[in-house]
């Protein structure tokens, strides 16, 4: 047996829960009233350019990116836009938002709806990533960063492998497996119009091994495609952390503080992968991604294909949740944020929405720490989390930082590992948020 | 045996000595002044080394005093020992006794267990400046007490508590220095450093929330909804963003029980302090 690729410091094994991962992607249809945040990446929000009263189709621009690092964004319904105000996000905060009345679907006429696979590439590399930009393509495995902006990497850094992040390493979600299964091709037609728009030759796409029907799918159709492969990794959290991909695929370490691109690398999410598949051959701006609906509390959880606004509670509705949730998590219960309010819409980062019941939200009062060092050996950073926290604990954050707290993730393997129950990556965040503001 | 014993007495004393001759040659080489003046003063001051002054330290603090001209020795003063000490340290140097008014810390927020009722759970690190970053707070507030204890834990006088009725920190007058750390380390920013006023009464908004009324008062029985009530009585009070904002100029022994019978939601709080180790 030949020995599979994966990152070589730390890492931990919690337990997968990938229950989902046989259910097939649902429309979950078009709710009522859709409320969608101008600001669903990293950066500026975008300009609104709709007024109260206005109608737009499915796909309309309503708000416009005015910076680089920025995201246009889209209507996913057609209707009236009945407010444009302050609404509670899932953190609890105020967001600016659009909320669009629905009736009916009437796509923007532009829109390619035709079920074919568009395999042929005719567009340049610049019209490639302005297309790209005017879709609003996001980083959709969480942190958001608008994937234009990452495709123009900085003058005298040279990329030359394109990673397409199938790992999907978080416990629960299976959204970027049931996509790799259902939309293989699309997924690869994908990576080679992110080749094609940086100017290289080589893209990988890499898959955890407990994905093995999605990975026999990919290489079967790589077999097609010249300059795409298919690596298979060995299943440890956190792989699909952006670092820890490029250690186990290409072998090259990201010095501290630094960008991929100093490796030569660009790591883009499938399911972004995907949606640059749609908005350059097809023509369809980002408004609507899939969404693992999961979490012991639901009775019918799955994978459905979303339009973004939607309330998180509409879909756990669909899934037919037994009793009150106790808690709600935006992503994945390793680095997901834990949703205040039900109603909170889905946005183009929000990769799955998990619901617990009160049996299994616990967290045990942390004691004192007994030198056991698990929490070194996992850390994928290769940092040692106890130090930190009794740093932190001390308010030295000076100290905290020559021990570069700021290379820190914040992956949570630590606190997960933690037999004492302290919550390690807290204290982690804790310095690093001190740090950066003291700047 | 005896041989060996004062070979070793011998070896000994000849490095000690030499020890000894190189040591006196580096002291006397980088030697330095200190100012006896200087620790004098630093003997004064409270050696909390908060910052307070914005030297860093108390010894820096003495430092620029015996540098300091009498313009310069004005500008100068310690809120940890407040007027108390500076009087001490004036007269240690021939300076006037420079005048400073008492002040004290107070929280603009009573959003407590009564006021603004737990909607959530939070069972994080307890830290105000991690829970901040994470969600908007266990009442739902954006702008309010997060109530996990930041400032207590920071306070260097161990001046402020948790108040277990209310589940809002307390700062106790007698303690409070005015030193500020708790307005340094409050994410939100709730804290306020103001004069305790010529007869102890003090008159102020608890409150930060800049949403407009209703929704403030969906979360919080004592809101700020900025009926400008308050700014009818006194003039000098302003209302922007739904927030009232009473200066220090307006006199609490004159508006002070007016403007807190006034407000409808008891967001205005009028409190006397008696705390004296300040004067």
């Amino acid at each position: 047996m030949t020995k599979l690729k994966t990152f070589a410091i730390g890492g931990c094994h919690p337990d997968k829960h990938k229950t989902t991962s046989d259910r097939p992607i649902e429309d979950a249809g078009i709710p009522e009233t859709v409320c969608i945040p101008v600001c669903q990446h990293i950066g500026r929000p975008a300009k609104i350019l709709v007024k109260k009263g206005d109608r737009v189709k499915t796909g309309t621009l309503i708000a416009d990116a005015d910076d680089v690092i920025s995201a246009d964004v889209h209507s996913s319904v057609s209707g009236e836009v009945v407010k444009i105000e302050e609404n509670i996000g899932k953190t609890g905060y105020p967001e600016i938002m659009i909320t669009v009345k629905t009736d009916g679907d009437d796509w923007e006429e532009s829109i390619d709806r035709s079920p074919e696979t568009v395999a042929d590439i005719t567009l340049t590399g610049g019209e490639i990533i302005r297309r790209i930009r005017k879709a609003g393509i996001v980083g959709m495995g969480g942190a958001g960063f608008p994937t234009a902006a990452k495709l123009s990497p900085p003058p005298g850094k040279k990329i030359d492998t394109l990673i397409i992040n199938g790992i999907e390493c978080e416990p629960w979600l299976t959204a970027d497996d049931r996509l790799m299964r259902e939309k293989t091709e699309e997924i690869i037609i994908g990576a080679k119009i992110l080749n094609k728009a940086l100017g290289i030759q080589n893209a990988v796409v890499a898959i955890d091994e407990n994905k093995p029907q999605a990975a026999a799918l990919m290489q079967k159709l790589t077999r097609r495609y010249v300059g795409v492969n298919v690596a298979v990794c060995r299943t440890k959290y956190p792989q699909g952390a952006e670092r820890q991909l490029i250690a186990a695929v290409t072998g090259r370490e990201v010095p501290p503080g630094c960008l991929p691109a100093d490796a030569g690398c660009l790591v883009q999410n499938a399911g972004t992968a995907f949606a640059v598949y749609e908005a350059v051959q097809k023509n369809k701006p980002l408004f609507e991604r899939v969404v693992t609906v999961s979490g012991d509390n639901l009775d019918h959880p799955g994978n459905y294909r979303v339009r973004l606004g939607t309330p998180a509670a509409y879909l756990i509705e669909k899934a037919a949740p037994r009793e009150e949730a106790a808690e709600i998590i935006f992503g994945g219960p390793m680095m997901g944020q834990s949703g205040v309010n039900p109603a909170a819409p889905v946005t183009k980062t929000t990769s799955g929405i998990l619901c617990f019941g009160a049996q299994s939200v616990f967290r045990p009062q942390p004691t004192e720490c007994i030198r056991c060092g698990r929490c070194t050996e996992v850390c994928p950073q290769g940092l040692e989390p106890f130090a930190i926290k009794n740093l932190t604990r001390r308010g030295d954050y000076q100290a905290a930082k020559k021990i570069h707290v700021l290379d820190c993730i914040e992956c949570g393997s630590c606190s997960y590992v933690c037999p004492a129950r302290i919550p390690l990556t807290d204290y982690c965040k804790l310095a690093k948020y001190e740090i950066r503001k003291k700047k | 045996m005896n041989e060996l014993i004062t070979a070793n007495v011998i070896v000994l004393s000849a490095i000690a000595l030499i020890a000894a001759v190189v040591l006196y040659y580096i002291a006397q080489k980088f030697k330095t002044e200190d100012n006896p003046l200087e620790e004098k003063i630093a003997a004064l001051l409270p050696q909390a080394n908060c910052g307070a002054c914005g030297k860093a330290g108390c010894a820096d603090f003495a430092r620029a005093c015996v540098k300091a001209d009498n313009e310069a020795f004005a500008h100068l003063y310690c809120p940890a020992g407040g007027s108390k000490v500076m009087t001490a340290v004036a007269k240690e140097l021939g300076f006037s006794t420079p005048e400073h008014e008492p002040a004290v810390a107070v929280l603009h927020c009573n959003g407590s267990c009564r006021n603004a009722p737990d909607k959530t759970e939070y069972i994080g690190l307890k830290s105000c400046r991690l829970a901040n970053r994470a969600f908007v707070g266990k009442t739902g507030c954006p702008n309010g007490c997060l109530r996990l204890g930041d400032c207590v834990t920071n306070c260097p006088f161990g001046a402020i508590r948790m108040d277990e009725e209310t589940g809002l920190p307390r700062v106790d007058p007698d303690k409070c220095t005015a030193c500020g750390a708790c307005v340094r380390i409050c994410p939100r920013g709730l804290y306020e450093i103001r004069p305790r006023g010529k007869s102890g009464v003090m008159v102020y908004v608890a409150c930060s929330n800049r949403q407009k009324g209703a929704v403030a008062r969906k979360n919080c029985a004592a809101a700020c909804i900025g009926c400008k009530k308050c700014a009818q009585i006194c003039p000098e009070i302003t209302v922007a963003d739904n927030l009232s904002h009473i200066p220090v100029s307006v006199s609490a022994d004159v508006y002070g029980e007016k403007l807190a019978a006034a407000c409808p939601t008891g967001a205005i709080v009028c409190r006397r302090t008696k705390g004296e180790n300040n004067d």
